[in-house]
């Protein structure tokens, strides 16, 4: 396995292992190009995961301190998780729960086909959904995604059963087992799904696709590729003339070491990007790295969430299988006449009896709790998704006082719901309740957003500098030699999971990379 | 459809057999049903024994569930007292808290807290500390430690931890079989 030199400036530098960082670092390797991945947290492999809520949430879970501010309920419930994300080597590819959907064409020209909306940063981004096709072509066959490339869909577990029988009755027409970056079948040395039912804790069956069972041993394997663990990232430094040098990192022994680079790339999810680019401030960026446009941290996305759970008098036992096989789509469409712009897909969703407990009603108690709590193995649950605005006061700033271990200031999340964002999750919460009521639920519960999982567009792609923080490859407007690789980059949510078109875009900044590195260009 | 089997693994059998010591403290209890007078007869390390009776009143009363033992409710607030012991500033909010309860309790109802008879009435009483950083702590805590108990799990209907049985791909993931033909 290659092991590189702190003083090697030929190097490219990837902070971050997850589907950007982790993705891009096998492209890179399987290109010949040397590459280090820094990764803040530890090295568990499959073998490792523990299929228990809370011992797997201490085992992967960014847990170090956060705060939070603005409207959101998260903020109260739970001031200092604004998000559920992983640290540990294959960020949150290990946690995620594999739904793998194209971006609608109309969801990257959202001012163009929104118009205008009064508090929203609206803006399209500077690529298409036909340029992008290639990309998700390649990234769906490198992850295995059900129902393309010729792969069977996942069989439906009873939780996604409800959920379809109750969309029929409804009239939904677009009703599977979703488009799943999880094995239906054997395939790329990995088998098959195993219906365990513990997707958010790591795949005990390897079953699903994470950068940590295939990108990085892949690329590992090319010789071109180091990963190096439990090292922190505090600072990105650049020279006289503006171009990035290398890392400041904070190694598993708590010793200060510095990385040159030829290039730095950051994937540190929406939240530690912007502030590693907010944290690596100097006398020449005194507002941090790549922030003339002062968009860096701004316009952070969390997606328009929401959960419906459904009662039954006969039992579900949703917790059994795949967590996320079952989709409705016919809502993730735009259609202002419903009252809002954009649109939401329904996603099955289960939470065993500890997390249903903590994220049901936070911090609810007495008998209407427990009672709900006590109809646990009669409930279905639907998970709701939906594009959410973008607005520039939603964003990533340092926190003024609190700081982490190593000295540096913590992030500050700030979130307020648009009144587009309610809007939506009410006619959401309507549709789910009555889907499950269509097959007999005798009680629906429109459970709150938990701490974000999809954390997006604090680093946004746009065509004009002036407009955002990244060009088209994710190469920041202000210095050629510095990228993002992350879903910090969207300039727009869209209304599915985001990892599907990390991917993609990581494999085609790989490209890009390449070539320019080839041409002597950074 | 295979439905789950809500009682204990643990029986009163196993404890008498001695084997029980391997099996986690709450469930040697609930098979021989240790109760609340049982468990605390003496002083807790920091705590009294009315103390910690009033504090694990009040954990069924947060969080009711009439088909689980008192045994659930103290193996939830035990980690209190040691902390309690280790730490002047948990005492002092525990010892306050209790205190205030039976306070209110004496104000409206004439008794102690735990010997208020009806549930709602010490809901009520509950209801009046709910903006305190006593009842805060104790029922964030307990929301974690009551439900995180894994011998409770198969009452709740839950299985917990299936990959070392081979998922549920042979144990019932789409068993369903009462949904309407569509």
């Amino acid at each position: 396995m290659a092991q590189f030199d702190l003083n090697d400036d030929s190097l490219v530098v990837i902070v971050g292992s997850g589907a950007g960082g982790g993705t891009l670092g096998n492209e890179l390797a399987q290109k010949g190009i040397k590459t280090v991945i820094l990764e803040a947290g530890s090295r568990n492999e499959t073998s490792d995961f523990v299929n228990d809520e809370w011992e797997s949430f201490a085992q992967l879970a960014w847990t170090d301190m956060r705060t939070t501010s603005g409207s959101w309920r998260v903020a109260r419930d739970f001031a200092n998780l604004p998000a559920w994300i992983v640290k540990s080597v294959g960020g949150s590819t290990v946690h995620w729960a594999g739904a793998s959907l194209r971006f609608e064409p109309h969801e990257f020209q959202i001012k163009s086909t929104y118009g205008g909306l009064d508090g929203a940063n609206l803006l399209d981004w500077p690529i298409t959904r036909a340029e992008l096709d290639p990309w998700y072509e390649k990234a769906e066959h490198k992850m295995g995604v059900t129902r393309t490339n010729g792969i069977p869909g996942l069989p439906g577990n009873n939780n996604f059963k409800v959920m379809e029988a109750g969309a029929r009755k409804l009239g939904y027409k677009e009703v599977h087992t979703g488009r799943m970056a999880i094995n239906s079948q054997p395939r790329d040395g990995r088998g098959s799904c195993q219906q365990i039912g513990f997707c958010f804790q790591g795949c005990k069956s390897g079953a699903k696709w994470s950068t940590l069972v295939s990108e990085i041993p892949k690329g590992e394997a090319t010789g071109n590729l180091e990963v190096r663990p439990d090292s922190h990232v505090l600072k990105i430094e650049h020279d006289q003339t503006g171009k990035v040098t290398g890392v400041v990192y904070v190694d598993g022994e708590g010793k200060t070491q510095r990385q040159k680079a030829r290039v730095v790339a950051v994937a540190g999810n929406s939240i530690e990007s912007p502030r590693l680019l907010l944290n690596s401030a100097s006398s020449m960026y005194p507002d941090g790295l790549a922030n003339s446009s002062g968009q860096v941290g701004r316009n952070y996305l969390r997606h328009m969430t929401g959960s419906v759970y459904g009662i039954f008098e006969k039992p579900v036992h949703m917790y059994r299988g795949t967590t996320m096989a079952g989709i409705i789509r016919d809502e993730a469409v735009h259609d202002p006449k419903r009252g809002f712009m954009g649109g939401y897909e329904m996603e099955t969703i289960s939470l065993g009896i500890p997390f249903m407990a903590a994220f049901l009603n936070p911090g609810a108690w007495g008998r209407t709790f427990t009672a709900s709590m006590e109809a646990y193995p009669r409930m279905a649950g639907m998970w709701l998704i939906g594009e959410d605005m973008p607005q520039e006061t939603n964003r990533i700033t340092l926190d003024p006082v609190a700081k982490d271990k190593h000295g540096m200031p913590v992030a500050s999340v700030h979130y307020d719901d648009h009144p587009n964002d309610v809007a939506m999750r009410d006619h959401a919460y309507r549709q789910g309740a009555a889907i499950y009521q269509a097959v007999g639920a005798t009680v629906t519960l429109p459970t709150t957003p938990y701490p974000s999982t999809h954390n997006m567009g604090t680093n946004r792609m746009s065509e004009k500098p002036r407009d955002g923080v990244l060009n088209k490859f994710g190469q920041t407007h202000d210095i050629k030699n510095l990228f993002v690789s992350d879903g910090s980059q969207f300039t727009s949510g869209a209304a599915c999971n985001p990892t599907l078109t990390i991917v993609s875009l990581a494999i085609r900044q790989a490209d890009h990379i390449a070539t320019r590195m080839q041409s002597r260009d950074i | 459809m295979r439905v789950i089997d809500p009682r204990s693994r643990y029986s009163r059998r196993t404890f008498l057999k001695g084997a029980a010591s391997a099996a986690p403290a709450a469930a040697i209890a609930a098979g021989t049903g240790l109760s609340i007078t049982d468990a605390w007869a003496e002083d807790g390390q920091a705590l009294t024994a009315p103390q910690l009776k009033t504090l694990v009143k009040m954990a069924r009363d947060v969080y009711p569930h009439d088909f689980i033992g008192d045994v659930y409710y103290i193996t939830a607030i035990k980690p209190w007292d040691k902390k309690a012991a280790g730490d002047a500033a948990v005492k002092a909010m525990l010892v306050d808290g209790v205190k205030r309860l039976d306070s209110d309790a004496h104000d409206r109802f004439k008794t102690t807290y735990v010997d208020v008879p009806w549930e709602v009435d010490r809901v009520t009483l509950l209801q009046g500390i709910e903006h305190t950083d006593f009842f805060g702590k104790i029922r964030a805590d307990l929301v974690v430690s009551l439900y995180n108990q894994h011998e409770l799990w198969p009452k709740f209907g839950y299985e917990g931890s299936s990959a070392e049985y081979g998922g549920y791909i042979n144990r019932g993931f789409n068993d369903i079989d009462w949904l309407p033909k569509v």
